[in-house]
């Protein structure tokens, strides 16, 4: 146990030394971190939860100020870091709207490739939920044979025309060959407690909005969107041992303007390592879902985000944007 | 200006405004019908609610032309002389102090504009104007700056540098 | 009752350990200090201070933020009364007679009103949450959409009296304020509507904040100059032992709607989307339709300053039920507090009451604790507040503009907002001058997006079948209600006028 906890030690020691030695630079005035989606949501709090650490663990010698710029999925928020290109006080932490905003928007003039990829910090996961009170529902095929025989009247809830579950929910409409109604509410709470509520038939939910209700037995996933079976969900099956080719994942990553300076970026990328290699962020993402094995940044991170914005506009263009946008 | 003419020209404005408005919505291509199946379209709430405001804005000028309201039949003056250079110069420090604050940043601006109004609208003391005139900016950045950590707007580069300079010590003394 | 009670003692000592009772008395003096700020609410408290709490155990630090948010919520009412601007959305109503009270050199009993009935709302709301968190949690998962816009409509109806004599001007303010709310992006079908000029900072919308402190700052402030030629002070009040005592005799006049805005604010509090605003709107607007004397209301009626702050403080503690019981914010605030809880690693939710009723039990015997502490340093302090409306006209009049443009700044982190403040704020001046009524467009502002959003909501889940609000029990019951609401006034009003003729 001792040696166990002088390890720890030592390890925060080091961690909190780290950025220290790389003294060329540091940030000189509060450090904007920018969140690209409302109070509250997933994003919110994995910024809150950095910002709490950072502070926590004395590691900046300069306060970073969490700022939500909500407009429009995300638009404004990237419009901002577009405009502060060369800025090295201003991070931002995304969502998949970092990819389909611009797609869909595209009058917003904003080209990602040319953000700064600082780290990604976990992977969201999805799964599809429905109320445990539909007991003819136990696996997929019986969820799709009951969609297919309620039709237009079977609800969908999600967070917004354009936000991730709705991207996912227009490829198993394309997938599995029905229609739905889907109805977009504010935020994921609100989805989880309609759908608990039975005002909506089924779901497509992080499992931190969802895992609550799921322990107290009001909801239940049927398949997860994952390459393998998370350990919160032993008993979940993925899509893909089904035979359903569909594999879908959120990113929370951090990056920053154009143009950082690279002794910036290198400062912050040590920061974000040492708080990626904490225990409080890996419990965070054991407890939420998240998977957190390896942080990828730099070039790495620039090669993930290029090949994910590729695969968001072949979906976009696969299931249709007017699909996807409603109306 | 009197009450009267300036109710004819505020109806004649919001009827415009509300016009402008449908049009934006219509010409932004939304739906401004019901779409089948799904209830109103995006665009439905907007337009309409203008057009109720065009309505209401058609019913104030009939009522003027009829002289049903007060203000129709008012021939006092809309904004009197002294009222003019009181509101008018209070609006203009405002627009002056945001101005100011995007360019010469929050505190120089605050300073300036209690100056302007301490000493040379409310013809206090010197002494007082210069207790407002530190006191605000003081106060303001330990509210905002140091128990909020809200980053005020410091202006142009060269400004915000001088200001950096300034905030250091607080870092290094007491954080 | 034992289940409640053993517990709920348990809660209380654990309230009074030195270092919950201290964070307990400095949670409510901050939440005091930024909500008295104009601009500044429990939001800007909360998110700042969370960071903070990461430093002391999860009950200490929610007992923290839930005492702040205690705080805020009376300091409201405060900057509404002292300085007409309400200092949050919740305070709004608050203005409508707390400002003529003030201007009247009543402004030590109104405040010492809002301090009553919010506590007396605190209380209220407390006992009730004690009692049947369970059971409303399971009712307000009953609460879709329909429900939820029935519940706007009953809220408009309540205020349908607010406006002014001239009912085109009226019928304007109130629709200008609802386009208002339109503009930004639409979740609903993913579209940016009403994006002025091409510019991407309209998606963000204009916030109600901005339009609040536009109006009642700026072009309140501009008409009391207009008024005063910038030369009067306002009424300096002495305090003295009898005033105090008279102040509280006042009470009778306004117990009624204070226990009618109490419950009323708690429940709507309790159903996650609505929140305190709301509720004190439509307490408000209760109060004066069912008041004895309607038209005092709005020139300084002390009822029409406590039926609201009763229900804000009601529904703040109403909106945490759905927070602790269902993960789901009914407020900005709550949507924080709730991130707290995660952070700290507390899972809101079904479960928690069972899983972790020292933190439950602890939060609820905090809660009683804070609303006395707070009550108690708001009535001791009420001196102190009214010295600034003492001050000389020409001194306040900066510092009002100054906490304007900076809490307007501090709510985005734009000064694109406090372009549009002064916008807004310079033409409702130019509006007010005509007669036209303002404080519709500041309310339609807060329910419209609500409204919109549950309306459709509720159409697209019916496939376009608009008797989906009459078909379901709760949304039915609600807009009965909202029909006998709006038609009420009317009525009386016939039932008056026949009375007075018959008389004459």
């Amino acid at each position: 146990m001792t040696v166990l906890k002088t390890l720890t030690v030592s390890a925060l020691a080091l961690a909190v030394s780290a950025p220290a030695a790389f003294a060329e630079w540091q940030p000189r005035k509060p450090v904007e971190f920018i969140i690209m989606a409302g109070t509250g949501g997933g994003a919110d709090q994995i910024a809150r939860l950095l910002q709490g650490l950072i502070e926590q663990k004395d590691l900046s010698p300069r306060p970073f100020i969490p700022m939500n710029k909500p407009g429009g999925s995300g638009a404004e928020a990237m419009r901002y870091l577009q405009d502060k290109a060369g800025d090295n006080h201003t991070l931002m932490v995304t969502l998949n709207s970092f990819y389909t905003t611009p797609i869909i928007q595209d009058e917003l003039g904003v080209d990602i490739t040319e953000f700064t990829p600082i780290g990604l910090m976990a992977m969201d996961t999805f799964l599809l939920w429905v109320n445990s009170d539909r007991e003819d529902i136990i696996d997929l095929d019986s969820y799709v044979a009951s969609v297919k025989e309620a039709g237009l009247d079977w609800k969908v809830g999600g967070t917004g025309s354009g936000q991730e579950d709705s991207i996912l929910t227009a490829m198993m409409e394309n997938e599995f060959g029905y229609e739905v109604t889907y109805i977009p509410f504010s935020g994921g709470g609100t989805v989880a407690k309609n759908l608990v509520g039975n005002q909506i038939d089924s779901t497509v939910n992080n499992p931190a909005e969802q895992m609550e209700f799921w322990r107290a037995g009001n909801s239940k996933p049927l398949v997860q969107f994952t390459a393998e079976r998370m350990p919160a969900f032993p008993d979940v099956p993925t899509a893909k041992e089904l035979g359903v080719d569909m594999e879908y994942y959120m990113q929370r990553s951090v990056n920053g303007p154009p143009g950082m300076d690279p002794e910036a970026v290198e400062w912050y990328t040590n920061l974000f390592q040492t708080l990626f290699d904490s225990e409080e962020w890996q419990a965070f993402c054991e407890s939420d879902g998240l998977t957190c094995d390896n942080m990828l940044k730099g070039d790495e991170l620039a090669a993930f985000h290029a090949k994910a914005a590729k695969d968001h506009a072949d979906l976009i263009e696969a299931v249709g944007a007017d699909k996807i946008t409603g109306e | 200006m009197t009450v009267r003419t300036a109710e004819l020209l505020m109806a004649i404005a919001t009827l415009l405004l509300s016009l402008g408005l449908m049009m934006k919505v219509y010409f932004d291509g939304l739906t401004i019908g019901w779409v089948d199946g799904r209830g109103p379209g995006a665009g439905v709430w907007p337009f309409w609610l203008s057009a109720g405001m065009a309505l209401a804005s058609l019913a104030t000028l009939i009522r003027w032309f009829m002289g049903v309201t007060p203000e129709s039949r008012s021939t006092e003056d809309y904004i009197s002389r002294d009222t003019l250079f009181i509101v008018g110069v209070s609006a203009a420090a405002l627009l002056g102090l945001l101005i100011s604050i995007t360019i010469i940043g929050t505190y120089l601006s605050l300073m300036l504009f209690m100056l302007l109004y301490v000493r040379f609208l409310g013809g206090h003391s010197w002494g007082m104007t210069m207790g407002m005139v530190i006191g605000t900016p003081v106060f303001i950045y330990l509210l905002f700056e140091v128990a909020l950590t809200k980053y005020l707007p410091k202006g142009l580069p060269i400004f915000e540098e001088g200001f950096l300079w300034l905030d250091n010590f607080r870092y290094e003394w007491f954080y | 009752m034992e289940t409640i009670l053993i517990p709920l003692g348990a809660g209380l000592l654990q309230a009074f350990e030195p270092l919950n009772l201290f964070m307990i008395i400095t949670g409510c003096l901050a939440g005091l200090f930024v909500g008295c700020m104009p601009g500044l609410g429990s939001v800007n408290g909360v998110a700042i201070l969370l960071p903070v709490t990461f430093l002391v155990p999860p009950t200490a630090a929610i007992i923290f933020l839930a005492a702040l948010y205690y705080g805020a919520m009376y300091g409201g009412a405060i900057s509404s009364i002292t300085l007409g601007i309400p200092g949050a959305s919740t305070a709004v109503a608050t203005v409508f007679d707390g400002r003529p009270m003030a201007q009247k050199g009543k402004a030590d009993s109104a405040l010492m009103a809002a301090a009553i009935a919010s506590f007396i709302g605190g209380t209220v709301s407390i006992i009730l949450f004690t009692l049947f968190a369970p059971p409303l949690a399971a009712f307000a998962l009953k609460f879709g959409p329909q429900e939820e816009f029935a519940l706007m409509l009953l809220a408009f109806a309540t205020f349908i009296g607010l406006g002014g004599d001239d009912i085109p001007k009226t019928i304007f303010s109130i629709l200008l304020g609802l386009v208002l709310a339109a503009v930004g992006f639409d979740i609903i079908s993913g579209q940016p509507r009403l994006i002025f000029f091409d510019m991407v900072e309209f998606q963000r919308g204009i916030g109600f904040l901005v339009l609040a402190i536009g109006v009642y700052g700026i072009g309140e402030m501009l008409w009391t100059l207009e008024s005063t030629k910038g030369k009067v002070q306002m009424h300096n009040v002495k305090i003295t032992w009898a005033r105090m005592r008279s102040n509280f005799g006042q009470i009778r006049e306004y117990i009624n709607s204070t226990w009618v805005g109490s419950i009323l604010g708690f429940f709507v509090g309790t159903l996650p989307a609505a929140g305190a605003t709301p509720a004190a709107l439509m307490s408000y607007g209760l109060a004066k339709t069912f008041s004895k004397d309607p038209d005092s209301f709005g020139k300084g009626n002390v009822a029409g300053v406590a039926a609201p702050e009763a229900a804000n403080n009601a529904a703040s503690t109403g909106s945490m039920l759905p927070m602790l019981t269902l993960g789901i914010p009914g407020s900005p605030t709550t949507a924080i507090l709730l991130g707290g809880m995660i952070i700290w690693g507390l899972r809101p939710g079904p479960l928690l009451f069972t899983e972790s009723p020292d933190f439950v039990w602890g939060l609820i015997g905090s809660l009683y604790i804070a609303n006395v502490a707070t009550v108690l340093l708001n009535i001791a302090l009420i001196p102190v507040f009214i010295r600034v409306l003492a001050m000389p006209f020409t001194l306040l009049t900066p510092i009002i503009f100054v906490l304007c443009v900076l809490g307007v700044f501090a709510t985005t982190d734009r000064m694109f907002d406090t372009w549009i403040m002064l916008i807004i704020g310079v033409t409702a001046y130019l509006l007010r001058k005509l007669n036209y009524p303002v404080a519709p467009a500041v309310l339609a502002i807060v329910l419209g997006p609500l409204a919109e959003r549950s309306m459709r909501q509720s159409l697209i889940s019916s496939q376009g079948d608009a008797m989906t609000f009459l078909e379901r029990p709760i949304s039915l019951t609600c807009v009965l209600l909202a029909v006998a609401l709006a038609t009420y006034p009317i009525i009386q009003k016939a039932v008056r006028n026949r009375r007075s003729r018959r008389a004459a």
